[in-house]
Formats: structure tokens, C-alpha cells, sequence
């Protein structure tokens, strides 16, 4: 590794070490968190920035070489927010707490927290799913039979403009419960940009592939199989990103406004309490979680799409 | 290599081509393209159709293939009319048209796939090698240069044991020293195997090295304006002065006059 790295790490111990050395020894200025778990936090990354400088001349290293100057650069601003929170309490509480403060909610909320995840992912799983299959299997149909589109087109669109979350009063006493209703409204969400990508990626099909696959004797069963299907995934995978973004809206707001259980609740709970630190703790969850999942889907995309040249490296 | 290849024997087919027309767009912007062009190719027959560019050669192949239904006439194999497309009368496309997310050898097997023959794999191994793609089994199609692309497509083709093979330009991609090894394997099986193959080529050289016959076609819409026997005996030799004076014969009736026929 060249030096410009290293100097990054090194800067990176130097932030770290002052973001611990500003929380642990200066008094604060309000109400103290009970435990100072960002002093042990910034201390750790500290030495991990140091080792990362040694260790900046194996190649193993070399794929994160680069995220040295983010990590100094997180360390300058937690040491700054701490200042302005804690130290000197220039931003006012409750709105604003400290990173100690948002950091100690992991340490006595993490089962709550944990809980919550959970829920949420009850919800958000199934009904993506449910979403993803549904939309893709109508729009092979709506893509592969002018029948299927004749009907399908009106439908796509008058309803498919509407947020899905629009639907929730109607979900929710159609639905027996909260959880159910939620999990149609994601599908919904889902199923809509996933049907309409799909049947426009079966229209763009080069007609001659099916030329070559009928002379090689293949059924309209094998057809779709072995050409339909693997040409829409591309259109597919956009599909499910659009759903997937949309699922994570509908998920929050229909847990604000209805469960008892789920992140979006938690929000609403913390808000309820004027506990914003544990409101921001739950945020940053959220944001881990939600780019986790959309993460995984660019991963199974590019594992879907090995063949297609153009496929995006993310 | 060769016989390996095509393990099993496929009897030829004769085809027979009737008075057929064919026009593309409706009746306001109509696009004649074959005019009343009738032949017959007896079974084991390899015909070259000769012709401009834009005259309907490959039109003519994607109809005795069953794509398309003439505009007017009838195509028949075997004096039984064409009704639709058929795995024993294969069209080679003029573009390779690989399936972009199959490796070189799934593409090869889709024949055999589609007709649901399990024990192709060893026939798929065997058609690559003879196309020189044996080390390629593996790759994707965006991998291959064009003349390779062309070449899986050959061997596409060719793995299912067609009686009627239509060719439209199979080796136009290709270098001409591999040309000239595809020509001899084509030759060599054509002779083999007896199956009739109808050939569609830009190459005067080519048809007068693999054709029985040569039909040379007129600007569209296409019209046969010469049908030539082309009785040399094996091996063909390009200097053979009975070569060239048919070379020339051909070249001739394709509008290149003096300038190139000499
Ligand atoms: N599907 C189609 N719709 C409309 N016109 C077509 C279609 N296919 C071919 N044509 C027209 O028919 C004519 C003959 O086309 P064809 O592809 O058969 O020519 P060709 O003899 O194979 O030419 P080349 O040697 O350049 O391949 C051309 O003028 C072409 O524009
Ligand atoms: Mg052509």
C-alpha cells in the first residue's frame, strides 16, 4: 500500500483517540448517561485504526485501504457532536443527545431493540415476497399474453400510481390483524413496480430468440422458461429495487400508525417519551438494516446476472 | 472427428419449393421480395443460393425453416407441406443469436434440451471440438469474438442430427483459414450423413467448393435467374480452369461484368 492510506489510519487514530479522550475526561453539561460505552468505542477504534496502519502493507488489507479518510473523518465528527451535546449542551436536549447517550440505548435497550427488528422483518419478509412473485407472475403473463394484458393494463394503470399506504384504512379492517394487513400492503407495494418491469422486460425480448429456440424445438413452456424468464432478470431486479424501497416506507408507516410491535413503532414509542436518543438509536438500526437488505439484493443480482456484460458492478 | 460427431445417421430430405411469393408491410407500403421462385433440392443435395444483398435469401430460408408462411405457393419436405418450424430442418441465422445467459455448451444443448434428449452432453463435447470450441464450453457468449459466436452457432445447429440443414452465411464471420476448415468439416459430414443442405452464401468460391447446384438469384424481389449444375468432381480445386470458368459464369450473371469475371 502506498502512503497515502496509512496517513489516513494514522489520522484515524489521532480523531479517535481525541473523540475518546473529549467524552471520558471532560465533565458534562446535563443529564449523564448511565454507562460511557463511546469512550471503550472510540478508544477500540482507535487501535483498530492503528493496526490497520501496520497492517496496510498485506494484501489482504487492501480492500478496505481505502475507507481510511471516512473512518477519521466519523472520528472528527462524533468528537464534535459530543462536544456540542454533552460538553457544553450548545444543541438542546432532549432533542439532540449525545453519541454516549444514543450509544448507551444499544447497551440497556438492545432486547427491545432486538425485538422490534424482529417484528419488522416478520412483516417486511413475507411480504416482499408475496409482492415479488405475485408482480413477477403477472407480468410474465401480461408480457407473454395480449389477454393477460388487455386486462392488466387498466388495472396497472389507475391503481399502480396510488402509494400503496394509501390502502391502509381499507387494509386494516379487511385484515384481521395489524400484521397481516401490513404484510398485503408491502406486497402491494412490491408486486406493482415488479409486474410492470417485468411484462415491459418480456416486450423487449429480441422476437428472434424465440425464432431460434422454435427451430430447435422448443415447447412455449420451454420458451418462457429457458428465454423469457432469464431475459427479464435484469428488468426484474430493477422491479424488486423500486418494491423494495417502497416496502420499507409502507413498513414504517404502517407500524407508526397501527402495531404494537416493529421499528416503526419503536420510533413513535421513543417520540412518545421524549427519549430521542433512543429514537436515533433505532434510526441508525434501520439505516443498517435497510441498506443490509438492499445490499443482498445487488449481491443475488449479480450473482443472477454472471452472464450479462452490462450488470453494474455495485 | 467427423463421424464422431454425427453418431447418428440423418437420412436427407428432399424439399420442394412451388411458385412461392412473399411481400413484407400491408397493402398501402408493400415490399415484394420473392417473385414466383420455384426449385426442388433432392434429398442429400447441398444447394448454394447465390443473389444481392437485400433480395430475400434469408427470407426464402426462414420459410422452407416454417417461421414464416409464403405469401403465395408451397414449400413441402419430403412432398409433405411445411407448417411450421421443425427441429430435423434446421435455419442457421445469419447473426450467431446465442442465448446470452447460457455458457457456449448449454447453448449447443438446447436442441437436445428442449426435445428433452438426456444423454446429449457427449454429442454437445464432440460438436465444440469440431468447431474448434472445446476450450470454451464453459464461457458466456459475450466472451466469444464473432467468428467464435458464429462458430458455437454452427455447432448448435449441427448436434441435432438435422435432415434439412439451411445455412444463411454460416462462416461469413470468419477468418479464411478457419472458413476453410468449417468448409471441409461441412463437406465431409454433408457427404457422410446425406442431409440436405440449402446454403446461402456471398461467397461465389464457397458455393462452387460445397454446392451441387448454385441458384443465383436477381435484386428483390428475388427471382432464380440462373440454376447451375455443378457437377465438378472431388476434391474441387480454386485453380481447376473448370472452376474458374464457372466462377466466372456466376460472377457474370451477378452483374460484375468484365471487371472481376476475368
Ligand atoms: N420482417 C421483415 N419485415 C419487413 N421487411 C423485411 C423483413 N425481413 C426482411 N425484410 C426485407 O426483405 C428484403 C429481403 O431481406 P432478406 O433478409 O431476405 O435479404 P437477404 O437476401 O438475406 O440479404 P443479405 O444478403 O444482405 O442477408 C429486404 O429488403 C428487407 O428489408
Ligand atoms: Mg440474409
Amino acid at each position: 500500500m502506498s502512503d497515502a492510506p496509512r496517513r489516513a489510519f494514522a489520522a484515524g487514530v489521532a480523531a479517535w483517540a481525541a473523540a475518546a479522550a473529549v467524552t471520558g475526561l471532560l465533565a458534562d453539561h446535563g443529564r449523564v448517561p448511565a454507562g460511557r460505552p463511546l469512550v471503550e468505542l472510540a478508544a477500540a477504534v482507535a487501535v483498530l485504526c492503528g493496526l490497520a496502519a501496520l497492517a496496510g502493507r498485506f494484501a489482504w488489507f487492501a480492500p478496505v485501504a481505502h475507507q481510511g479518510r471516512r473512518v477519521a473523518a466519523l472520528g472528527v465528527a462524533v468528537a464534535a457532536w459530543e462536544i456540542v451535546t454533552a460538553k457544553t449542551g450548545w444543541l438542546p436536549l432532549p432533542f439532540f443527545p449525545s453519541p454516549q447517550a444514543v450509544l448507551d440505548v444499544y447497551r440497556v435497550d438492545s432486547a427491545r431493540l432486538a425485538q422490534s427488528v424482529f417484528s419488522s422483518l416478520l412483516i417486511l419478509v413475507p411480504g416482499f415476497a408475496l409482492g415479488a412473485v405475485t408482480g413477477f407472475l403477472a407480468g410474465l403473463a401480461m408480457g407473454w399474453s395480449p389477454e393477460a394484458r388487455y386486462w392488466g393494463h387498466p388495472v396497472i394503470r389507475l391503481l399502480g400510481p396510488l402509494p400503496s399506504i394509501a390502502w391502509l384504512p381499507v387494509a386494516l379492517f379487511v385484515f384481521p390483524t395489524i400484521a397481516s394487513a401490513s404484510i398485503f400492503l408491502i406486497a402491494l407495494a412490491t408486486a406493482f413496480p415488479v409486474a410492470v418491469l417485468t411484462a415491459s422486460g418480456v416486450t423487449l425480448v429480441d422476437s428472434r430468440l424465440y425464432d431460434v429456440g422454435r427451430t430447435l424445438g422448443a415447447s412455449n413452456g420451454f420458451l418462457i422458461r429457458t428465454i423469457v424468464i432469464p431475459a427479464t432478470l435484469p428488468h426484474l431486479f430493477v422491479g424488486l429495487f423500486m418494491g423494495l424501497g417502497a416496502s420499507f416506507i409502507v413498513l414504517i408507516v404502517a407500524e407508526m400508525l397501527g402495531a404494537k410491535a416493529g421499528l416503526g413503532w419503536y420510533l413513535q414509542w421513543a417520540q412518545g417519551w421524549a427519549a430521542y436518543a433512543n429514537l436515533y438509536a433505532a434510526l441508525a438500526v434501520m439505516s443498517v438494516l435497510f441498506s443490509g437488505l438492499t445490499m443482498a439484493l445487488f449481491a443475488a443480482r449479480r450473482r443472477a446476472l454472471r452472464w450479462n456484460r452490462e450488470t453494474v458492478q455495485w | 472427428m467427423v463421424s464422431a460427431a454425427m453418431a447418428t445417421p440423418a437420412a436427407g430430405a428432399s424439399v420442394q419449393v412451388r411458385a412461392v411469393s412473399h411481400a413484407f408491410g400491408d397493402a398501402a407500403r408493400r415490399l415484394p421480395v420473392l417473385d414466383d421462385v420455384s426449385f426442388d433440392v433432392a434429398a442429400g443435395e447441398t444447394v448454394a443460393l447465390l443473389g444481392p444483398s437485400g433480395c430475400g435469401k434469408s427470407t426464402l430460408l426462414r420459410l422452407v425453416a416454417g417461421l414464416d408462411a409464403p405469401g403465395a405457393g408451397r414449400i413441402g419436405v419430403d412432398h409433405v407441406r411445411v407448417a411450421g418450424p421443425d427441429p430435423s430442418r434446421l435455419l442457421m441465422f445469419q447473426d450467431p443469436l446465442l442465448l446470452p445467459w447460457r455458457t457456449v455448451e448449454a447453448n449447443v444443448a438446447y436442441g437436445l434440451q428442449a426435445r428433452g434428449i438426456r444423454d446429449g452432453l457427449e454429442r454437445v463435447g464432440r460438436a465444440l471440438r469440431l468447431v474448434g470450441l472445446g476450450d470454451f464450453a464453459g464461457a458466456y457468449p459475450h466472451e466469444l469474438s464473432g467468428g467464435m459466436a458464429q462458430r458455437a452457432s454452427f455447432a448448435r445447429a449441427l448436434v441435432n442430427h438435422p435432415r434439412v440443414l439451411l445455412l444463411d452465411e454460416p462462416f461469413g464471420k470468419l477468418d479464411s483459414l478457419t472458413r476453410m476448415t468449417m468448409q471441409e468439416e461441412l463437406l465431409a459430414l454433408a457427404r457422410r450423413h446425406a442431409f440436405t443442405t440449402v446454403l446461402v452464401t456471398h461467397d461465389v468460391e464457397e458455393a462452387l467448393l460445397l454446392a451441387t447446384r448454385v441458384l443465383v438469384f436477381s435484386p428483390r424481389p428475388a427471382r432464380i435467374i440462373r440454376d447451375i449444375d455443378n457437377g465438378l468432381p472431388f476434391p474441387r480445386l480454386r485453380d481447376d480452369p473448370a472452376f474458374i470458368a464457372r466462377r466466372r459464369e456466376i460472377l457474370i450473371a451477378l452483374g460484375h461484368g468484365e471487371e472481376f469475371a476475368r
